[in-house]
């Protein structure tokens, strides 16, 4: 039996959060997390836990997978467990609704800050606005985000200045709209970001590339944004 | 019943997925207070597992495609029971809505020439089925539905939509003239209930594919809006018409996109033969998905299926070479190493027909309001309502969905219930308020879960009905096993009502929401049995063992579920299209 442990807090009952214990067969299978937290939800329906397409791009099962940040539907027991012991936490540093649940608007106001959208004032063609293959490749490794937030709060750059620091995922999105040979408000995004916490405070310290399940480099994209601000001072 | 809070609107969508985020855009672009009710964050919604691409005749691939060629290919693709005036709006309209999202910043794959990168797909044909194989599909890798939400997410954050995120829609909010004013709807996170008031109800609320045991759909998918509009006592129509999607991973449901087949991967059994070539000699592995699924499940009955257990077949990619692979279909090669264990640069992935796209549902004219049957069989707008995307029957698939036709309907028909719903709003609508009545009505469900103190489980009553719908009504189907499968429906349903919610909490209680999303599978599940038993014929996606042929002379019509009296009537299908003749029904071959 595999011993599982689970961050457990509900606001209307407990005082303080708890450990809780539960007993799991896995019946010699490696399954994945989200499985194992299905099918204890079945024991005790009060489990609360973000899920959704269960395959690793929806990005809503992002948890504390036995001290690694992780969606928990791509993570199998192989890789999660240690000892006998399967550990799930919510996602570190930000505030807890209920169990696993955490509050991410912190998170995503840092997303809606760095202005996620395309920005080209010319007017459209009547067809598709032209972009070579290489200028297109450009945008390989960012646009795949699927918003987890998995790096951002592995972040201790982003632990301590929540409210300042963009942090890893936004600044991978603000670098995935400067690359972006379509867009033309490159001097506007710099602007924004020319400050001494939106981009400095990364320290370089990669637990963002560590832990994303989509294999993306918000550290190196972060990187191409620091150089854009020091070569194109605003 | 004390009163709960109204929150009022012009607009409301409810679910944010592709076609609720693109009509939700088209309204707050034009200034109109409009709310999106969406029970997980858009980005979570199962559009973004849509991998392969958005066809549409953007005349990349092939500088000399037409979209009525595209109209022809979804015309038969649809077994002729598509409506053709529909079809032929979305076949039309669609390269400028491909090209808006485009504008707005969809990464999309490129070809040496700039342009947006088009690939081949199942029953795509140039010059009406003459011209051969055509490359329609236009994908961002093979991310489609990722790439094409997140814009769609971002150019709403950019006209300051108003989301309601982590809500619930409960149930539709009805005036005494049968029209809709709302819905009410929990916020999941402090468990209130608020009168979300709206003069028009957009239904974007999708598929319902956690109906079947495997399915390559989200938890989420779990046909809400069906479920309200049929316990508001609307009709829902071609519900028995779900699509099995040739390629879910077997054993894990996930999808594994048409575009492998696309870029060249094909079907073995395991004789290593590929086997499309006897079912589909011209098509192969890219005939309808109804046919490719037929031959899979075929092939494993007569004990050519790969496998211990000979329960699949194996798809085969690595002869397409590692570099391909990485460029064409990055996510493809995760998944398959994730949940199948298989490295395609190496070996072939085991697939299985698995449940994917509900062609049915809520049905609506081209302009996204919601129709229903009066006692002389005329079509009726009701007032207030609205549906696009996979919730809707609009109905561009008929009895069976062409791959990379799901992500054109959402966009198409979603711009357009906004187009008509913001040219509406600019004339005044003026619908009678709801009273309290008219609201408790809406909560009579909720409470009822909120008051249960005996009962079974959401989880085990959700696996039961799963299973039931797996046995009785999956690729083939047979009339004595139907009735079988609807009689223990029946059984069933009573139990499903009295679902027992154990946990009474308000915060972020998903269990209250379990129950609630148990009722609307239920719902659609029972529509599906009803309907499928009823259609005594076989036509796309509905094979049946007992009646093996198409019957054009009493079917060739949409079947309507009436949820009054749980009975099935027909409706005409649209033959009307506005720039040819329409095209006349044929034997369907690939």
């Amino acid at each position: 039996m595999l011993n599982v442990s689970i961050y457990r807090y509900n606001p209307e009952v407990d005082n303080e959060p708890y450990m809780q214990d539960f007993q799991f067969d896995t019946q010699g299978k490696d399954l994945m997390v989200l499985d194992v937290l299905e099918k204890l939800k079945i024991e005790d329906p009060s489990l609360v836990f973000r899920r959704s397409c269960r395959e690793g791009v929806c990005g809503s099962d992002g948890v504390n997978i036995s001290g690694k940040n992780g969606l928990a539907c791509i993570t199998p027991l192989s890789e999660a467990v240690k000892g006998n012991s399967l550990i799930i936490r919510p996602l570190p540093g930000l505030p807890v609704i209920r169990d696993l649940v955490i509050d991410m608007s912190q998170f995503y106001a840092q997303y809606e800050k760095i202005q996620p959208y395309m920005i080209n004032n010319s007017p459209a063609p009547a067809i598709e606005r032209l972009q070579t293959p290489e200028e297109r490749a450009k945008l390989d490794g960012l646009y795949e985000c699927i918003l987890c937030a998995c790096c951002s709060t592995a972040c201790p750059s982003f632990w301590w200045n929540p409210e300042k620091f963009i942090g890893p995922s936004g600044l991978l999105q603000a670098y995935r709209f400067l690359a972006d040979s379509r867009d033309t408000a490159t001097a506007e995004r710099l602007s924004k970001l020319d400050d001494p916490f939106s981009v400095f405070r990364c320290h370089g310290i990669m637990n963002c590339v560590q832990v994303c399940p989509k294999g993306l480099n918000p550290t190196k994209a972060i990187g191409h944004i620091r150089n854009m601000l020091m070569r194109n001072p605003t | 019943m004390a009163s709960l809070r109204t929150m009022s609107f012009d607009a409301v969508i409810v679910g944010g997925g592709g076609s609720g985020m693109r009509a939700a855009l088209q309204l707050a672009q034009s200034g109109y207070k409009t709310a999106v009710i969406t029970k997980v964050f858009p980005t979570r919604s199962h559009t973004v597992s849509a991998q392969g691409g958005i066809t549409c005749a953007i005349a990349s691939d092939d500088p000399d495609d037409r979209w009525q060629w595209h109209m022809y290919d979804t015309v038969k693709g649809s077994d002729y029971i598509g409506d053709q005036e529909a079809i032929e709006y979305m076949c039309q309209t669609g390269p400028e809505a491909v090209f808006e999202l485009e504008h707005m910043g969809l990464p999309f794959s490129r070809t040496e020439e700039g342009r947006i990168y088009q690939r081949p797909f199942g029953g795509q044909s140039k010059d009406y089925g003459a011209g051969g194989q055509a490359a329609r599909t236009c994908a961002a890798a093979d991310r489609t539905g990722h790439a094409l939400l997140h814009t769609l997410y971002q150019g709403n954050l950019k006209n300051k939509t108003v989301f309601l995120n982590e809500w619930f829609a409960v149930d539709i909010v009805k005036n005494s003239d049968n029209a809709v004013v709302g819905v009410v709807a929990i916020n999941i996170e402090t468990g209130e209930c608020v009168y979300v008031k709206s003069k028009a109800t957009v239904f974007a609320t999708g598929g319902a594919g956690r109906i079947y045991a495997s399915t390559t759909n989200a938890h989420i998918c779990t046909g809400d809006g069906v479920g309200m509009a049929i316990r508001a006592g609307f009709p829902v129509q071609d519900i028995e018409m779900w699509q099995f999607h040739p390629t879910g991973i077997h054993g894990a449901g996930t999808l594994v996109t048409e575009g492998c087949r696309g870029e060249g991967g094909y079907l073995i059994n395991k004789d290593g033969e590929r086997f499309m070539e006897r079912y589909a000699p011209n098509a192969k592995d890219l005939a309808g998905r109804d046919v490719v699924a037929r031959s899979m499940v075929l092939e494993i009955l007569e004990g050519r299926g790969c496998g211990p257990d000979g329960d699949h077949v194996f798809l085969k990619l690595d002869h397409l070479g590692e570099e391909a692979l990485n460029a064409k279909l990055p996510g493809i090669l995760e998944l398959s190493r994730t949940f199948a264990h298989a490295d395609p640069v190496k070996e072939p992935i085991p697939v299985v027909p698995t449940c994917h796209y509900m062609m049915g549902g809520i049905p609506t004219n081209v302009n996204g309001q919601a129709l229903t049957i009066d006692r002389e069989g005329n079509d009726q707008v009701i007032e207030g309502f609205y549906a696009c995307g996979e919730a809707a029957c609009v109905s561009v698939h008929g009895a069976n969905r062409l791959g990379g036709n799901s992500l054109l309907d959402l966009v198409v028909f979603g711009r357009a219930s906004g187009i008509f719903i913001e040219n509406e709003l600019s004339k005044g609508i003026d619908l009678k308020d709801a009273t309290q009545e008219d609201i408790d009505r809406a909560m009579a469900g909720l409470n009822r879960i909120n008051a249960s103190t005996e009962g079974e489980n959401a989880a085990v009553l959700r696996a039961e009905l799963q299973t039931i719908m797996q046995n009785f009504f999956g690729v083939f189907r047979r009339g004595d096993y139907m009735q079988k499968g609807v009689k223990k429906l029946d059984e069933l349903r009573p139990r499903i009502e009295n679902v027992y919610l154990d946990d009474k909490s308000n915060s972020f209680n998903t269990a209250r929401i379990e129950a609630l999303e148990l009722q609307n599978l239920f719902e659609t599940a029972y529509a599906t049995a009803i309907a499928a038993e009823g259609r005594t014929e076989s036509r796309g996606a509905h094979a049946r063992e007992d009646f093996q042929e198409r019957d054009d002379e009493n079917w060739l019509c949409h079947s309507i579920y009436f949820p009054g009296s749980k009975e099935i009537g027909k409706r005409a299908v649209n033959f009307t299209l506005k720039t040819r003749e329409p095209f006349e029904p044929k034997i369907r071959t690939y």
